[in-house]
């Protein structure tokens, strides 16, 4: 994450960090996961699935935050995210 | 070994203890908030520390009646419009269960508008959550009681001419104990508003408008899911506590939601009791499915 300048506890606070797991097979291709994903973690993969659809990825380098957002709002029941422990 | 042999097992999703994951990917197109709504109703039925045997799903016709058959809970997919005098009957059977009626707004309020208004208007405990996406999505998109006026359905191509009903001054006005309408867009909130209206001893009815971009959305210029979504979520103005009347769905100003009523009112079972108490005396103590489960298992 960018600061504008370098918060003095900086390393001592925890910040939750996630995994964003895609269930490919399951996705339609809606993209509202990319569009609503509040760290802009996720972006459509070139490939397909086996029924045809573009599903999402994510963007190496982005850091997930665990807000589950994606989880919570996947029409299909294709995408969650699993918690890992990170220092900010 | 084959290919598929090699591959590593599908991950599990945190909602596929609910599902019934032989039947999924499901059957709504992409971007429907059917899906999302389902994935609401599921958290809330997780986070409300129910017992998951004292649950049962209600259904009619409909795609948001497909619900019904994908979660793994007692449920049952019944004829149109008629999932709520089913409910009414499971309901009074097992007063101990806890009974959600999940269905479109033309099953619950074109064809079966009559059981609607009647149950609200006896208080019998049920969860009622309404998926409103406008139109009849799973015939092709026709004219609904809750069209917009001037929206474009097959039936009505050149707009429609009708006054659409406001769903949520209805069931309030027919003595519903807990009202409330959001968008599919404020998942969180849709989330609370079903775990309350669970908990809610009486008549419970939760709104959501959800995108039906096949249908209503392609017909409305409007034909991504996301447009659907940014639509509703944009108009959206929360109030809560505001007079149902006055929380009018207009989409070319404003879609008003919160939650409107949130009171108490003696259930029909109460009032039953009441009544008739000189001739049956007191209820028998009920206990929930699954205690009565875990005490046959330790006496045997």
């Amino acid at each position: 994450m960018k600061y504008w300048r370098k918060p003095l506890d900086l390393g001592t606070i925890e910040v939750t960090r996630g995994i964003v797991r895609v269930i490919e097979g399951r996705c339609k291709g809606c993209e509202i996961c990319v569009n609503f994903c509040s760290r802009g973690v996720l972006r459509m993969s070139d490939k397909f699935n086996r029924k045809g659809y573009h599903f999402p990825e994510t963007i190496p380098g982005r850091e997930c935050v665990n807000c589950r957002f994606c989880e919570a709002i996947c029409p299909e029941f294709a995408i969650y995210s699993v918690e890992t422990n990170g220092l900010a | 070994m084959s290919a598929r042999q090699n591959r590593d097992p599908e991950p599990l999703h945190p909602h596929d203890e609910l599902l019934r994951t032989d039947r999924i990917p499901h059957i709504w197109c992409s971007g429907c908030g059917i899906g999302i709504v389902f994935g609401a109703l599921m958290s809330a039925i997780k986070k409300s520390d129910i017992p998951l045997d004292d649950i049962a799903v209600v259904s009619g016709i409909g795609c948001t009646g497909r619900m019904a058959g994908y979660i793994a809970l007692d449920s049952f997919h019944t004829t149109h419009g008629r999932a709520i005098p089913f409910a009414t009957g499971l309901k009074l059977a097992r007063p101990q269960g806890n009974v959600i009626v999940a269905s479109g707004d033309g099953d619950l309020l074109a064809i079966g508008g009559n059981h609607f208004i009647h149950a609200a208007r006896r208080n019998i405990d049920l969860t009622v959550v309404c998926v409103n996406n406008f139109n009849y999505g799973m015939t092709g998109g026709q004219l609904a009681p809750s069209t917009p006026f001037g929206a474009k359905t097959t039936t009505t191509p050149q707009g429609s001419p009708d006054e659409p009903f406001n769903f949520c001054s209805l069931a309030a006005a027919c003595g519903a104990v807990y009202v409330a309408r959001w968008t599919a867009l404020h998942i969180r909130r849709v989330t609370t508003a079903i775990g309350e209206a669970m908990n809610k001893k009486g008549f419970s009815f939760v709104e959501i408008l959800a995108p039906c971009p096949t249908a209503f959305g392609r017909r409305n210029k409007m034909r991504r899911a996301l447009d659907l979504l940014n639509f509703y979520y944009d108009r959206s103005v929360v109030k809560h506590g505001v007079h149902p009347d006055e929380a009018s769905l207009d989409f070319n100003q404003r879609l008003v939601v919160g939650k409107f009523v949130d009171r108490e009112r003696p259930t029909y079972l109460d009032s039953y009791h009441m009544v008739h108490q000189r001739e049956i005396g007191d209820w028998p103590t009920i206990e929930h499915y699954s205690t009565m489960l875990a005490k046959e298992k330790t006496e045997a």
